[in-house]
């Protein structure tokens, strides 16, 4: 056999090898899990703020911690793209391609891109005294949004830079003024921001540090902005950190019940991407 | 180039189509009876200390086809593009001179440049349909400039779409994306996009050299029926397609007008030798 036949059977198997590794180790994460977490898992679990005692083994669930996790997520990804968009818009649009402000910005956005996330959480917390905020959902949302803008400007970002000139060129043919091409620019990058938004709520929801000093943490559901607010990844910890076996397994449901949130949505921004990306060209 | 075509009217029809091209033209304020009118006079065009366009002085007759032909890297393009000022995102330009469109210098910072841009239709070397359905691709323009009539804007999609000849083959599936059309299809759409906005001029960058024989035989016969409302001006690589549709011809080489006149003028009789060379076919 010719020696490119042998190569290309040596790399192909050290492929198979790689992806194998990878999808072994997701499937024992989610067996650890589904092993120690499913049996604990019950209705209560899911529909029931913790009742006295929850951490010592007593009743109730951690319904507070997923409320928390879901307003965090849902505020910081609408605020985070209200302040993305614009940010992506006027590198791509309006500054030329070789600006030095647009390359400063976009070496910005990495080295905050690679920042964990409790040097937010502290950061928020300066600001949040300053304003004289308390431990609140607000603050989570403000420390959170925090975290995904880099991850929502670079991931739109990388496809913007694809925009094709031709197709501002048509637009501006038409007499569209730079902002009048944004209807058209967000339809091209849709796909793109359908995946910033998948990105970024995975960081979201699994972030722990940040919101500690933030969010804080509850037994209740929070009504207001100014409520402190539960989050699953503390609701883990706090729930790992116990002695009590029973309630060690309940951390398990409990990241069971956080992948699961991830997976649904997961599937509905593959939908809404498949959706948005029909009219791409 | 000193000795202007234009002066010099060999036959008298040719100077009766042309006549009021020997007007002054500084004062295109006389003009106003001529809808889409075009003059340029001493465009130059730097980008980063390279002289794209050197010294040029034309004018584009309404309701005509014009080819701009020349050798690759002649600057056709960069001319193009320079009248409806798409050329202003390039790095490094430096220009002087003055284009005029019905009177207005397109230069003078108090002209708006949206308002030049409607008036011209653009139509790139590949189709660039927008990210949007058929539908939308047309009424995308209206819209943008006031329109939210829907019963008037169906009826300004079905007359463009009827006007490129492609009301019969879309009219069941306008809601479509319209980069499902085939290439020549999408090339008739963005024509159809453009007319929408009400152009004077008609603005076509080697259109249909991205297209099969049939399609593009399709948007050369549009262009012939669309020039008794538009004055369409075309750059081309192809010299057959300039002979079969041109009626005024601009030949340029290296940044400069060379000659410039009717076709016929053109193709039977250069009166420069560069011309006779190019269509000779001695380079390209």
């Amino acid at each position: 056999m010719r020696l490119k036949f042998i190569e290309e059977k040596i790399a192909k198997g050290l492929m198979v090898i790689a992806s194998l590794a990878v999808f072994a180790f997701v499937v024992n994460i989610i067996y650890t899990i589904f092993r120690r977490g499913f049996p604990a898992l019950n209705w209560a679990m899911i529909s029931q703020i913790p009742a006295g005692g929850y951490y010592n083994g007593g009743g109730g669930g951690i319904l507070n911690a997923i409320v928390g996790s879901l307003y965090i997520v849902l505020g910081s990804t609408i605020l985070g793209l209200l302040i993305s968009i614009p940010v992506v818009f006027y590198l791509n649009v309006y500054l030329k391609k070789d600006s030095k402000l647009a390359y400063v910005a976009r070496l910005a956005f990495d080295v905050l891109f690679g920042i964990p996330s409790i040097v937010y959480g502290a950061f928020a917390f300066t600001i949040m005294i300053y304003l004289g905020m308390h431990t609140s959902l607000g603050g989570g949302i403000l420390v959170i949004t925090l975290l995904i803008i880099p991850i929502f400007i670079r991931s739109m970002d990388e496809v913007a830079q694809q925009l094709p000139k031709d197709l501002l060129d048509s637009t501006y043919a038409l007499g569209a003024t730079k902002l009048e091409t944004i209807t058209v620019v967000l339809r091209q990058i849709a796909p793109g921001i359908a995946t910033a938004c998948l990105l970024s709520v995975g960081r979201a929801i699994g972030d722990a540090a940040g919101v500690m000093f933030t969010a804080g943490f509850t037994d209740s559901i929070p009504t207001s902005l100014s409520q402190p607010a539960a989050t699953l990844p503390l609701s883990v910890f706090f729930q790992l950190s116990s002695p009590n076996a029973d309630v060690q397994d309940r951390a398990y449901s409990a990241a069971l019940i956080l992948i699961f949130i991830v997976l649904i949505i997961s599937i509905l921004g593959r939908l809404i991407t498949n959706y948005f990306s029909k009219y791409k060209i | 180039m000193k000795s202007s075509p234009y002066q010099n009217p060999t036959r008298a029809s040719w100077a009766e189509d042309y006549s009021f091209l020997n007007n002054d033209l500084e004062s295109a304020k006389d003009n106003e009876s001529r809808k889409s009118y075009l003059k340029v006079s001493d465009l130059n065009i730097h980008i980063n200390k390279s002289h794209i366009l050197k010294n040029v002085n034309l004018e584009i007759p309404d309701k005509k086809i014009t080819c701009i032909i020349g050798p690759s890297g002649c600057g056709k393009s960069t001319l193009l593009k320079t009248f409806n000022r798409l050329i202003d995102d390039v790095e490094g330009l430096k220009y002087d001179g003055s284009i005029w469109v019905d009177g207005l210098n397109i230069f003078d910072p108090k002209t708006e440049i949206t308002e030049i841009r409607k008036k011209m239709g653009l139509l790139s070397q590949r189709p660039c349909p927008l990210p949007m359905s058929i539908y939308d691709n047309i009424a995308f323009g209206c819209k943008m400039h006031g329109e939210r009539n829907r019963k008037k804007l169906s009826e300004i999609v079905e007359k463009q779409l009827k006007a490129v000849g492609l009301w019969e083959e879309v009219k069941s599936r306008l809601n479509a994306p319209a980069s499902k059309l085939s290439i020549g299809q999408q090339q008739r759409l963005c024509l159809a996009r453009g007319l929408a906005v009400e152009p004077e001029f008609i603005l076509a960058d080697e259109a249909t050299s991205a297209l099969d024989p049939i399609s593009s035989k399709h948007i050369e016969e549009l262009f012939v029926e669309l020039k008794q409302d538009y004055a369409i001006i075309l750059v081309t690589h192809t010299l057959r397609q300039a002979l079969r549709i041109a009626d005024h011809v601009i030949f340029m080489y290296l940044g400069e007008v060379i000659e410039a006149g009717p076709a016929d003028e053109i193709f039977n009789n250069p009166k420069q030798e560069l011309t006779r060379k190019y269509l000779e076919g001695a380079f390209s």
